[in-house]
């Protein structure tokens, strides 16, 4: 069990937690949290928000029951956190221009991932482009981590870039959205990589139920364990 | 622990009578990163089929109270790519490797039956009652007359031991049951899902593509714990009981009910090492009330 540091709402149902976890947690992995012994029976996929090695952030949406509890916790309560799972974002590796794109819940795991390039590469430029459909949330702690900040409300983010000014894209946010940017990126010639972060109903976390696969090029993968980071092209290439 | 929950199924020796169940742990290997997996008695593999199957389009796992639904619809690499990348590393440990076998038609279940014949294993838990394939899987074991070809046929061709997987939505579960055992299974698991349904209100359509689901979970252990009840009673081969186990309270009532060993599901997507508190559990019990062996409470209900 884990001690609740800080639990905040940001309105529009996003909360933002801080849980004290020893951790060694990277950009784009999840944890599974729990706080309740057997009902809901699930517990619920968390993208990390942020990392120290002794806290673990969380942004989240309440869409349900098991969000619903977690919003209802208070710093000093205790839950259970298991993980970190997943592959999450892959390095920077000398790139030098990184754009992130989010939208909606989908801009959590983008802020570490923010802070881990540009602490990676220091040279390099990272922007970050998200978009929300109603009012935007942790914009000044965005703007602190990017080199530019570009924020949409209630239009389609994909319109404000151009993907040809970058060498690396990272992206999660409604499946639809990640689709329409992978088009964009083909449409326009940009040739370098995409990343996009799926998101899917999970039971077990760790890859032995099957329950979140995602239909690639390469295969059936697991969101949970493969992912939840896949190239574009392998999830919407072949559509 | 000592040696209260040792028991026998279908004379294979058991170190107690905690086996997970299959499709909710895979071959082994993510739930050894959390226990070490041969303190169960045993395991069983997610359902394999002769060839690989994509599964299922669509959602495949929705929270009910109590429960949850699932429709993966068989997803699994195929029995030759099973056999080179995980059976021996299973074989290795010291537990019950069963191995469940399914399959959408006749020629399905031969030709995998045929293909595990070839391989090092326990027990071949045959699978005629998933919910979640359209052709084949329930439709197999809802009728007896049906589901006696299957048996029937598998039986003669299987070297292994062999479990029959029972549907509880079958027409008549006990009469099922028996015509497992007058077809010469070495014995009997149930129950597998119960078939559910649900609905998107905002879709206005079913949650799921194959429209109707299993359920698992704790919502149906008083169906399961009276299905295994009535079976244990009313056949001489070795029953595995599961359905919504999730406390050792739960396994301690599915053996006084009647079954051999149980099987744990649903419970392990709550907490990844649960059947390790069921097994201490049990263990406790059985000290506390003075019994020195789980056979002791067998089928008293």
């Amino acid at each position: 069990m884990s001690k609740i540091l800080e639990n905040r709402s940001l309105g529009q149902d996003f909360f933002l937690m801080r849980v004290e976890h020893d951790n060694n947690a990277h950009m784009g992995q999840f944890y599974m949290l729990r706080a309740w012994k057997y009902f809901p029976v699930l517990s619920r996929p968390i993208s990390v928000y942020d990392a120290d090695e002794k806290s673990v952030s969380f942004l989240y949406k309440v869409v349900g029951q098991g969000t619903e509890l977690l919003s209802k916790l208070k710093a000093g309560d205790e839950i259970t956190l298991d993980g970190a799972h997943g592959n999450g974002f892959p390095e920077a590796e000398g790139k030098k221009r990184i754009a992130l794109v989010g939208g909606g819940v989908g801009i959590a795991p983008l802020y570490l991932a923010a802070k881990t390039y540009k602490k990676a590469e220091p040279q390099a430029q990272v922007d970050i482009y998200l978009g929300f459909s109603g009012e935007p949330i942790l914009i000044e702690e965005f703007q602190n981590a990017a080199d530019k900040l570009t924020v949409n409300v209630g239009g389609f983010v994909t319109d404000d870039i151009d993907p040809t000014a970058y060498d690396m894209i990272v992206t999660c946010g409604p499946t639809i959205m990640m689709k329409v940017l992978y088009e964009k990126c083909v449409r326009v010639g940009y040739r370098h990589p995409l990343y996009v972060s799926m998101e899917n109903r999970m039971a077990c976390g760790i890859g032995a139920c099957l329950v979140c696969t995602c239909k690639t090029s390469k295969g059936n993968r697991k969101v949970c364990k493969d992912g939840p980071v896949f190239p574009g092209s392998e999830v919407f290439g072949n559509e | 622990m000592s040696d209260r929950l040792k028991t026998s199924f279908a004379g294979i020796a058991f170190k107690n009578p905690v086996v997970l169940a299959s499709g909710t742990c895979g071959f082994g290997r993510e739930l050894n990163e959390y226990f070490d997996i041969e303190r169960l008695g045993g395991l069983c593999s997610k359902g394999l089929l002769e060839h690989p199957v994509a599964g299922n389009d669509g959602i495949r796992i929705w929270e009910t109270a109590s429960g949850i639904m699932n429709s993966v619809g068989l997803e699994n690499p195929g029995i030759d790519a099973f056999v080179e990348k995980d059976l021996n590393w299973i074989n290795g440990k010291d537990l019950v490797n069963i191995v469940n076998l399914g399959g959408h038609s006749m020629e399905d279940y031969i030709s995998g039956a045929e293909k595990l014949n070839k391989v090092q294993l326990d027990l071949v838990e045959l699978n005629i009652s998933c919910p979640n394939v359209k052709a084949g899987g329930m439709n197999f074991g809802t009728k007896t007359e049906v589901a006696r070809e299957i048996v029937r046929e598998i039986r003669g061709i299987c070297k292994h031991k062999l479990v029959v997987k029972l549907s509880p939505n079958a027409e008549n579960i006990v009469s099922l049951a028996g015509m497992c055992e007058e077809e010469g299974a070495d014995g009997v698991s149930l129950t597998n899902t119960f078939l559910g349904m649900a609905i998107d209100l905002k879709k206005k359509a079913p949650v799921f593509h194959n429209v109707y689901a299993g359920l698992s979970g704790p919502a149906i252990k008083p169906i399961a714990l009276r299905m295994v009840h009535q079976v244990a009673h009313s056949v001489s081969i070795p029953v595995m009981g599961l359905g919504g186990i999730t406390t050792w309270q739960d396994a301690v009532e599915f053996i006084m009910a009647g079954a051999t060993v149980i099987q744990v599901g649903t419970a392990t997507f709550m907490k990844p090492d649960i059947s390790m508190d069921i097994i201490e559990g049990m263990e406790k019990y059985l000290e506390e009330n003075g019994y020195e062996s789980i056979d002791e409470i067998r089928g008293i209900i």
